[in-house]
This record gives C-alpha cells, sequence and structure tokens, in this order.
C-alpha cells in the first residue's frame, strides 16, 4: 500500500502544507495592517491564527475553503441559488450535453474521415490546425450571438463544449479507426468481407482503446468549456458565473470552493470514464 | 594465473518472481582464458544470458563466486574492462554511426584526436567505412549490428561479451558476419563470450562450447574444439566439424532428458 | 431561390467534383496542399454566399469580405517601425491599429512570456526530481490530476494577486501550461529502453552524462510534444484571463467589448489573429521539432 500511495499522500500533504504557509504570507500584511490600526502588537501565533481566518484572505487556508464548501452544499437546500450544488448541476448538465454531441459528431466524422479519401485529405489538415487556435475565445461570441436569435440557457454553453471535446474524439478515433494493421485488413478481404463488415468486426473494436483516453481529454476539455462560456452571460448561474460573480466582489473563499468544486467535478467524470474504460476493455479481452 | 579472464565458482543466482524462485544459474564452474572464444549454447531459459550479465555486473549473483580479470565484475565494469553487445544493435537513432561509436569514447574521456582516430579504425574493422555520418535508421539490420560491434570494439577492453548478437539477422547476413567475427578476433586478440542458440554458429567460431540445461540452469558439457584458430565457411563440411557438433547436440539433448 | 445561395451550392458541388477527382490521383505534395486549400475556400465562399443570400445580419454573423476589410482597415493604421537612433533602441509602434495593440499586449507580453516562464520552470522540476523515484512517483498522478482541472478557473484569483496588466496573465499561462509540460517531461526521461540503460551501465557512465546522452535526447519527443499542447493553451490563458479583468486594451478585453457592442466584425478580426498566431507559434515548435528530433519514427514517416 505505501509503495503504491506513499508518494502521492506524500506530494498532497506537502501542497497542504505549502498552502497554509502560503497563507500565513499572502495573508500577513492585511492582518499586520488591522492590528497597526487597532493599535495592538501583534505576536507570532496570533498572526498565523489571524491569517487563516480573515473574511476576504488573498489566500484561504483550506479548511475556510473547506467549512465554505461544507455550508454551501450540505447545508443549502439543492434548489437554492446559494447551493453550490445548483451551480454545478447547471455547469454538469451543459457539459454531459455537450460531450455527448461532441462525442456523436466526433466519431462521425472520424468514420467519414476513414472511410472516405476526399474527406480524409480535405478535413483532416483543418481539424488539425483548428487546434492550434484558441477556440475557447470564441465562446463568448457564440453566446452572444445564440443569444441574439432567441437561443438561449443550456444549447449556447453545450455548443462551446461540443466544439472543445469533439477535436479529442475526431483525432484519437481517427488514429484508433486506422489501427488495424495491413495484414488484418487483408484477412477481411480473403474473406470478402463487406465494408460494413470490417467496421464492425474489426474496425470499431480496434479503435476502442484509442476512444477513451480522448473521452477523457474531451469530457475535461468540455466541462472547461462550459465554465467559460458562463463567464460572458452576465454572470448568474453555474460555476463560471461564482468564479466571476467572487472575482467582482474580492469573495475569495466563493472563488476557491467553486474552483474546488469545478475540479472535483472534472476528477469525478475521468475517473467514470475511467472505470467505463476499464470494465469494457476487460469485457473485451483487451487488459488483465 | 594472470591469463585467466572469467572465473566463476559454484556461481549461483535466483530470482524471486511472482511464482515462487526461478533457479536461473546453479552452481556454475566455469574458466574463460585470454583469447579463448566461447560460445554458451542451451535452449531459453537455460541462464546464458544471465550468466553474461552477472560477469557484465548487470545482474548480481546470490550465491557463489566469480571474479572478471581476478577482479569484481562491479570494479571490473568501473574499469571499463569490457565491451558489451546486445541481442539488438541497439544504436541511438539521433547520432549518427560515427557518433554512436564515439559514445563510449566520449563517456570515458578520450581525447578528440583519439575518437576520430579509433572511429576510423573500428569503422574499416567491421568494414562500415563510408557510413560514419549516416543515422541508424539509414542502414540494414546487418549493418546496424556491425557498428554496435565497432561500437564496442572503440575502446581497450581486451574482453567482448556479446549476446546473441546475430540472432535477428537471416542465416546469409549471419554467416557473413561470423565470417568477419572471426577475422576480428584474430586480429584484435580479444577474449570473447558469446551466448547463442545455434548450433553451427557455436562450433564454426569457437574454441570452447559450454552447453548449458536450464531449470535450474547449470552447465551440463564444456567441449573444446580441435578446429584449427583458421577456418573457412566450407570447414563446416567437414567431419570434425560435424563430430563436435554431433556431441554439442548430445549435451543439449541430455540436458533437456532431464527435465 | 436567390443567386447566392444557388451559387453556394453549385460553388460547394464542384469544388466538392474537384477534390474527389484530386483525392483520386496520386497522391502528391501539390495535391495534398491543393485539396485541403480548396476546401478552405469552399467554406470561406458558401459562408460568404450564404450570409448574403440569407440576408444575415452582420451583428450575428459577419461575412468573410467584411471581416477582410476591417482587418485590413485596422492593421492601415499600423505605425511605420520607427528607428529612433538618438535614443538607442529601435522600437516598433503600432500605431492606432487596435489589433496589433492587442496581439502585443495578449500574445508578446501575457502568453510568451508565461509559456516561456512555465515551460522553462517545469524542464527544470522534471530534472531536478528526474533522481528521486519517490518524488516522480507521488508528481505524475499529481500533475496527470491537475492536467485534467480546469485550471483557467484559477484566472480570478490571479488577476486578485497580480493586477490586471499583463502580469497576471503570464501567471495563469504559467501554471496552465506547467504540469502538461511536467508530465510530459518526466515520462520522456523515462522512456529510453532497458537495453539503452544497461548500455551506459556497462560503459559505467556517471549521473550527468546518463542524463546528457541518453535521457533528454531520448526524451525529446515527449518534451516537444509538451512544448506543442502549451502554445494552445498559453494562448487560451492569455485571453481568457483577460475576461476576469484587464486593462483597457487586450485580445480577450477587445472580445468581450466588441461582443457587448455588437460589432462582431471585429470579433471576428481578432479572432483572426488569434489563429493566425496560434497557428503560427504551434508551427514554429513543429519545424523546431522536424529539426532537432528528425531522427523519430515520427518525424521520418
Amino acid at each position: 500500500m505505501w509503495q503504491r500511495f506513499g508518494p502521492v499522500v506524500t506530494v498532497v500533504a506537502a501542497i497542504f502544507a505549502l498552502w497554509y504557509v502560503m497563507a500565513v504570507v499572502m495573508n500577513a500584511n492585511w492582518a499586520y495592517d488591522k492590528a497597526r490600526r487597532a493599535d495592538v502588537e501583534l505576536g507570532f501565533s496570533e498572526l498565523v491564527v489571524d491569517t487563516w481566518s480573515q473574511k476576504k484572505p488573498r489566500l484561504p487556508a483550506p479548511h475556510q475553503v473547506a467549512v465554505e464548501l461544507w455550508n454551501t452544499t450540505a447545508m443549502k437546500s439543492i434548489t437554492s441559488k446559494r447551493s453550490l450544488v445548483f451551480h454545478s448541476w447547471i455547469t454538469l448538465s451543459s457539459t454531459l450535453l455537450g460531450f455527448a454531441m461532441g462525442t456523436v459528431l466526433g466519431i462521425l466524422l472520424a468514420v467519414g474521415i476513414v472511410h472516405n479519401k476526399a474527406m480524409n485529405l480535405s478535413v483532416m489538415p483543418w481539424v488539425i490546425a483548428s487546434q492550434t487556435i484558441p477556440i475557447l475565445a470564441i465562446a463568448p461570441m457564440i453566446i452572444v450571438v445564440l443569444n441574439a436569435v432567441g437561443i438561449s440557457g443550456l444549447v449556447p454553453k453545450a455548443v462551446i463544449s461540443m466544439y472543445l471535446s469533439f477535436f479529442p474524439v475526431v483525432v484519437g478515433m481517427v488514429k484508433g479507426l486506422r489501427a488495424p494493421d495491413a495484414m488484418q485488413m487483408d484477412q477481411m478481404r480473403t474473406w470478402n468481407a463487406s465494408k460494413w463488415t470490417t467496421f464492425w468486426a474489426l474496425r470499431w473494436p480496434s479503435s476502442v482503446p484509442y476512444l477513451f483516453p480522448s473521452l477523457k481529454i474531451g469530457v475535461a476539455a468540455a466541462l472547461v468549456g462550459a465554465i467559460v462560456a458562463e463567464l460572458p452571460t452576465g454572470a448568474v448561474r453555474g460555476l463560471g458565473a461564482r468564479l466571476l460573480a467572487g472575482s467582482y466582489y474580492g469573495q475569495t473563499i466563493q472563488i476557491w470552493s467553486a474552483l474546488l468544486m469545478a475540479a472535483a467535478l472534472a476528477a469525478s467524470l475521468v475517473m467514470i470514464i475511467g472505470q467505463i474504460e476499464n470494465y469494457t476493455l476487460r469485457k473485451m479481452g483487451m487488459s488483465q | 594465473m594472470s591469463d585467466i579472464v572469467i572465473e566463476a565458482k559454484k556461481l549461483s543466482l535466483t530470482f524471486e518472481t511472482n511464482d515462487g524462485p526461478v533457479h536461473a544459474l546453479q552452481d556454475v564452474d566455469l574458466t574463460i582464458n585470454k583469447g579463448d572464444f566461447v560460445s554458451f549454447i542451451g535452449p531459453s531459459g537455460c541462464g546464458k544470458t544471465t550468466f553474461l550479465r552477472v560477469m557484465a555486473d548487470l545482474e548480481q549473483p546470490t550465491g557463489g563466486s566469480i571474479t572478471v580479470n581476478g577482479m569484481s565484475p562491479e570494479e571490473a565494469r568501473l574499469k571499463r574492462a569490457y565491451g558489451y553487445v546486445f541481442q539488438a544493435a541497439g544504436l541511438y537513432p539521433w547520432r549518427t554511426i560515427g557518433g554512436n561509436i564515439r559514445l563510449p569514447l566520449e563517456i570515458m574521456g578520450y581525447s578528440k584526436e583519439n575518437r576520430v582516430r579509433r572511429v576510423k579504425k573500428v569503422l574499416e574493422l567491421v568494414h562500415l567505412d563510408g557510413f560514419e555520418n549516416k543515422f541508424p535508421w539509414q542502414l540494414s539490420g546487418g549493418m546496424q549490428q556491425r557498428a554496435s560491434i565497432a561500437r564496442a570494439l572503440s575502446f581497450d577492453a581486451d574482453l567482448m561479451l556479446m549476446d546473441e548478437p546475430f540472432g535477428a539477422l537471416d542465416e546469409i547476413v549471419r554467416d557473413h558476419l561470423n565470417e568477419q567475427l572471426l577475422e576480428l578476433w584474430a586480429e584484435t586478440n580479444k577474449t570473447i563470450a558469446f551466448v547463442t542458440h545455434s548450433i553451427p554458429e557455436a562450433v564454426y567460431l569457437s574454441t570452447k562450447i559450454v552447453v548449458m540445461s536450464p531449470r535450474p540452469g547449470r552447465v551440463t558439457d564444456v567441449i573444446e574444439s580441435t578446429l584449427p584458430r583458421e577456418r573457412p565457411l566450407d570447414i563446416r563440411e567437414s567431419q570434425e566439424f560435424l563430430d563436435i557438433a554431433h556431441r554439442v547436440r548430445e549435451g543439449l539433448r541430455a540436458g533437456h532428458g532431464d527435465d | 431561390m436567390n443567386l447566392y445561395l444557388i451559387g453556394a451550392l453549385v460553388f460547394w458541388l464542384a469544388a466538392w467534383a474537384l477534390n474527389v477527382w484530386l483525392s483520386n490521383l496520386k497522391p502528391t505534395r501539390l495535391t495534398k496542399l491543393l485539396v485541403p486549400l480548396i476546401f478552405g475556400i469552399t467554406l470561406l465562399v458558401i459562408w460568404e454566399w450564404v450570409v448574403r443570400g440569407l440576408e444575415v445580419k452582420a451583428v450575428l454573423l459577419p461575412p468573410p469580405s467584411m471581416i477582410w476589410e476591417r482587418f485590413i482597415s485596422d492593421l492601415s493604421q499600423l505605425g511605420f517601425i520607427q528607428m529612433v537612433f538618438a535614443d538607442g533602441p529601435i522600437s516598433f509602434g503600432c500605431g492606432n491599429s487596435k489589433l496589433c495593440a492587442d496581439f502585443v499586449q495578449t500574445f508578446i507580453k501575457g502568453a510568451l512570456s508565461g509559456y516561456f516562464i512555465g515551460c522553462g520552470a517545469a524542464f527544470v522540476t522534471a530534472v531536478a526530481i528526474d533522481r528521486s523515484p519517490f518524488l516522480q512517483k507521488g508528481l505524475l498522478p499529481v500533475g496527470n490530476f491537475v492536467a485534467a482541472l480546469p485550471i483557467i478557473g484559477m484566472a480570478p484569483i490571479l488577476v486578485m494577486w497580480f493586477g490586471f496588466g499583463w502580469q497576471s496573465k503570464a501567471a495563469v499561462v504559467v501554471i496552465m501550461v506547467f504540469f502538461p509540460m511536467l508530465v510530459n517531461t518526466v515520462q520522456g526521461m523515462q522512456a529510453q529502453t532497458a537495453m539503452q540503460r544497461d548500455l551506459m551501465r556497462t560503459y559505467a557512465a556517471s549521473y550527468p552524462q546518463k542524463l546528457l546522452k541518453l535521457r533528454l535526447p531520448a526524451a525529446a519527443p515527449f518534451i516537444y510534444n509538451g512544448l506543442k499542447i502549451s502554445t494552445t493553451l498559453a494562448l487560451i490563458g492569455a485571453i481568457v484571463a483577460e475576461f476576469f479583468g484587464s486593462p483597457t486594451v487586450g485580445m480577450g478585453f477587445r472580445i468581450s467589448t466588441e461582443v457587448g457592442r455588437l460589432s462582431l466584425d471585429m470579433v471576428w478580426a481578432e479572432i483572426v489573429v488569434a489563429a493566425i498566431a496560434g497557428s503560427a507559434f504551434y508551427g514554429v515548435v513543429a519545424l523546431l521539432e522536424k529539426a532537432t528530433t528528425f531522427w523519430h519514427p515520427s518525424q521520418r514517416g
């Protein structure tokens, strides 16, 4: 056990220790300021206590964030606008919708690229080139334009998530569908198998190990897309909105709790896909 | 006494695996003299490669003793007493052929002009002159393996440890390289320990053939070759050659029968 | 049906037929370049004519010609290169070009400086922990985990810490590129084969020799992979961070304000700049990779 988890536990513990130390360092100025105005001398232990419990610290201590997380999740009703679960759900729903659309689109495009020479030559370079373009920058525009034609709410955000998540899927699937080697393809030819049979019996199963890593990247990208898409809409609902509102009013603890929530969301999404990956690959006999 | 290059006494090596201990080597006694060409032959799992790796200090024995040039294998390695040729050429793809041969010379701190001279010399020895600035992936498998031999020859080590260096090459290339290796051996007067699983190769090359058997890995027969040092390829059709090959085959079969 | 729409349809069919014909020829360098080019031009033409044919309002989707005009008219206000010999250094003036000023603010100051600091720090960290398998085992999963997180969310915090200027954007970029670069470099340094390691051992090579002559060259393809991923991340980070606060200049600032004023041609012009900058940035790293890791199978193909 220690062999496997020891190093990770140590690194994580070191990060938390560093976090606490940095909280003291970064919030010290404000603590000294307050002390000077109140005309009291600040000892080291009082300094530490103060820096770890300020209301609007520059860097909140981990336990402050944990308390905020607890208060805004377990202690609030889910429908409340102050509940982080509510905001997470808003973000998660558009993430999932966009991710699903992006995955379907990506797979369809990859199938087209693999089976059609003209499509391969014309579309593939643009798919690769578009990876190098900061697509996220278009997000606010898509939101506003779709708003202007009367589409608002879930769909515009999902469109951005889709946009971000379909590229990794295309790239991964093209690689996966081309994974069968020449010998395997020749074998299919000797059996006079149709394109359809070759696809379902050979190409599709071969692509599965490539699909899942792409899905993991895709779902993480979809979440980022959903969060960024929430920024320009006036910041009402969703984790992105919490981040923006927090930065308007200097509510650092709120920013950090939204951030950690987003991190937890991303981690669970990736983990769920990882579990499905393990299960599927084992079922297909591709891993021990 | 100073003529002994390798001396193993009751050498044992046991790997601990999940399926219980594996006795790769058990109670191996062997002496290799200066100038010998010794082949190790046996089925896979008989510990021939492991034995070579123990000489090179790439594995640590779990019992018995072994000396290389009268020292422990580690001391010998730190003194750069041997050149090792692996199963695959293992050339660095980011270095030219010349650059690959220069690699050990750079690491061992040879002067610049010395490096240039040595690279030129060993390239001629393996008949690769003119290929110095080519990259490994531009050469055939046989040429790559010759370059890796040149790499092991480039520095001053009197001992060559070769682990099935021609195993992955086809028969024709292999014959050719075997002939060249004998020439090299005659020219440089090195001591060579050579692992193979080909009986004709072992008989053709060696002054001494060590037959090994698996589970546990041990030496079943040591055959001193009576063939002359000068060996044209057609010596392989002589009665003497066939007799030795027969004895090797018998030794292998005996080892197998125990299993 | 109006003429623009019919024209778009005809153009599309013709271009597609041409591409199908070209793809079935023997593949040469020319067809490989021509086919995607025709495809790209087709998209632009269809966009232009469909927007005109359906009379889509420019506040929704401006036609490419309008974006191009805006782009050119903005760049025509570029200041000339001013050589101030008396004062010393040669200075480059953006004049009244907003695109240029935004580019300098976001790309040169924010993205590039963050990219160099972030990738450099990750590389140094990877080399520093190279000798400690314990730290590697600990940092690799953590780094992989963090690389999958929506780090861009750190932007408001960093804007709070480092102010509205480019420094906070660079900080966002540093954090965004650090982990992907770290993970790639650490993995790359473990990428040698057992045989290559054994060879170094038979030479009794010292640690610095192993590092310089084996581990770093073998890691190069991985390092370049990290560098390439980071180019895109850097630009995204620098632009999105401006949504959380910026001076009145910068690509992200311009996009969000011009969207608010519904002048989408300017937004699109910014996107064109971002696309060119992003592709060029990636292209430079890819060229560098081709020049230095030409030996790797992926580059030889």
